[in-house]
């Protein structure tokens, strides 16, 4: 009917004026009704495939597989140090040392074995909401409020100042929510409020690709494990979680199955799914190959919102941390919760499984960071 | 102003289309791939199958002294 009104008005309007323009407007209008009712069409189109497919749920094809006996999971250390809200974490691949980020603009690096604090610097900018380790081992990123990814080299005298050679790689025109180095110290993949995603070159600076397709701020990301190829997976406020090819900046798939803000996303280790943790207090599985949605884990009794997610090292127990304090541990093939933890004081807004599989991290606004194992 | 609403829109419309041809494998097939590899996998999963305190560096050994 809009589009009708459009037409006729302008009709109205130009026709005495400029009778071509009239015209044109007119063509205009069609060709978008048409490509309106085309994308209509495509979207139910697309319902259908995907339902063709959908024969049977995870948790029936996994009623044969064994059950897991109880869990006995208790926070074997606790980092203090952060004077405010810990707002992010990564391990780095020597399975001992940690990064971590809070609201008051800290950036520690820990020894998680004996607690010990290595490195501390602090950023020109509260929320830090984003950091992470370099594969080396010998960096670290992090952003926030500054709108900016920066890279720290981190020097074996533990007396220098690293702000000295703090690097500047992404800038966003909105808060950084989340990065990641790919599988090199090289390039920085990081997403934004601004509602995109990038990918930089951390030498120069440069804007490799960028990323476009989500209708709000996205709140995280994650890198395809490195058996699978160029993807990665990003969430946001849209409720969509998209998958990205890394070279050509294209959405290869996109799933819209949550009922609000998309908080964490990982990988299944297999790298043909992942998960995710919403608002919605529901985490949920996306079967890449399927294209669909295969599990959600949930419960009446949980009604906070998840914030971080990830799996561990087989893929068969899926980690939550949830902004009622606590920690769901949940049988991702039999979509049952395992284990409950309780122990921070507040929200848990990060949670990373050790590079090894033996522990998890949790950060939490309690301003402490746990190692569960 | 209708010409960028028609760029918009015939962005979203290539997106669909793009996403509506991939090829996409039964559920059936797909979950049995993930339960196969959470099987496989199963045992060198630690926080699974629970390593015991001499393998695992957060768990160390109790020996508890008086200072």
């Amino acid at each position: 009917i809009l589009f009708i009104f459009e037409q006729y008005f302008c009709h109205i309007v130009l026709s005495p004026l400029i009778p071509e323009m009239a015209t044109q407007e007119v063509q205009l209008n069609e060709t978008l009704a048409h490509l309106k009712s085309e994308s209509e069409s495509l979207k139910s189109k697309l319902e259908e495939e995907r339902a063709k497919l959908h024969d049977v749920e995870l948790h029936q094809v996994a009623e044969k597989v064994e059950g897991l006996g109880q869990f006995v999971m208790k926070t074997r250390r606790t980092l203090k140090g952060h004077g405010n809200k810990v707002l992010c974490m990564d391990w780095c691949k020597d399975k001992r040392r940690i990064v971590s980020s809070s609201q008051d603009g800290k950036v520690i690096v820990w020894d998680a074995f004996t607690t010990n604090k290595e490195h501390a610097v602090t950023m020109p900018c509260t929320w830090v909401m984003a950091c992470a380790y370099a594969p080396s081992g010998c960096a670290v990123a992090c952003g926030g409020l500054d709108n900016k990814c920066s890279v720290y080299p981190l020097s074996l005298d533990k007396n220098e100042n690293l702000a000295a050679k703090k690097k500047s790689v992404a800038m966003h025109t909105n808060y950084l929510s989340a990065c990641s180095f790919t599988n090199s110290d090289m390039q920085i993949l990081t997403s934004s409020g601004d509602g995109t995603c990038a990918l930089w070159d951390v030498e120069s600076g440069q804007l490799l690709q960028s990323f476009h397709g989500h209708a709000a701020d996205v709140l995280c990301l994650d890198l395809a494990p490195s058996e699978t190829g160029n993807t990665f997976v990003s969430g946001g406020c849209d409720k969509k979680a998209n998958v990205w090819d890394m070279r050509s900046g294209q959405c290869i798939q996109s799933f819209e199955t949550h009922e609000s803000d998309i908080n964490s996303v990982r990988y299944y280790p297999s790298g043909d799914a992942f998960a995710s943790g919403s608002d919605d207090a529901t985490c949920r599985l996306y079967d890449l190959r399927a294209d669909r949605e295969v599990a959600i884990y949930s419960k009446e009794s949980i009604i906070f919102g998840v914030s971080s997610v990830d799996f561990s090292l087989s893929g068969r127990l899926l980690f939550g941390g949830y902004n009622d304090y606590t920690i769901n541990v949940w049988d991702v093939l039999k979509g049952t919760r395992v284990s409950i933890l309780f122990g921070h004081e507040n929200r848990v807004s990060t949670l990373r499984v050790s590079p090894d599989g033996t522990a998890f991290s949790t950060g939490s606004w309690d301003h402490t960071l746990r190692i569960w194992a | 102003m209708s010409t960028s609403n028609l760029i918009a829109m015939k962005k979203v419309v290539q997106q669909l289309r793009f996403e509506a041809s991939i090829n996409r494998v039964k559920v059936s097939q797909a979950a049995a791939d993930l339960q196969q590899f959470c099987v496989q996998n199963a045992l060198h999963d630690p926080l699974l199958t629970g390593v015991s305190s001499s393998t695992n560096p957060f768990r160390p050994q109790k020996v508890c002294s008086f200072l």
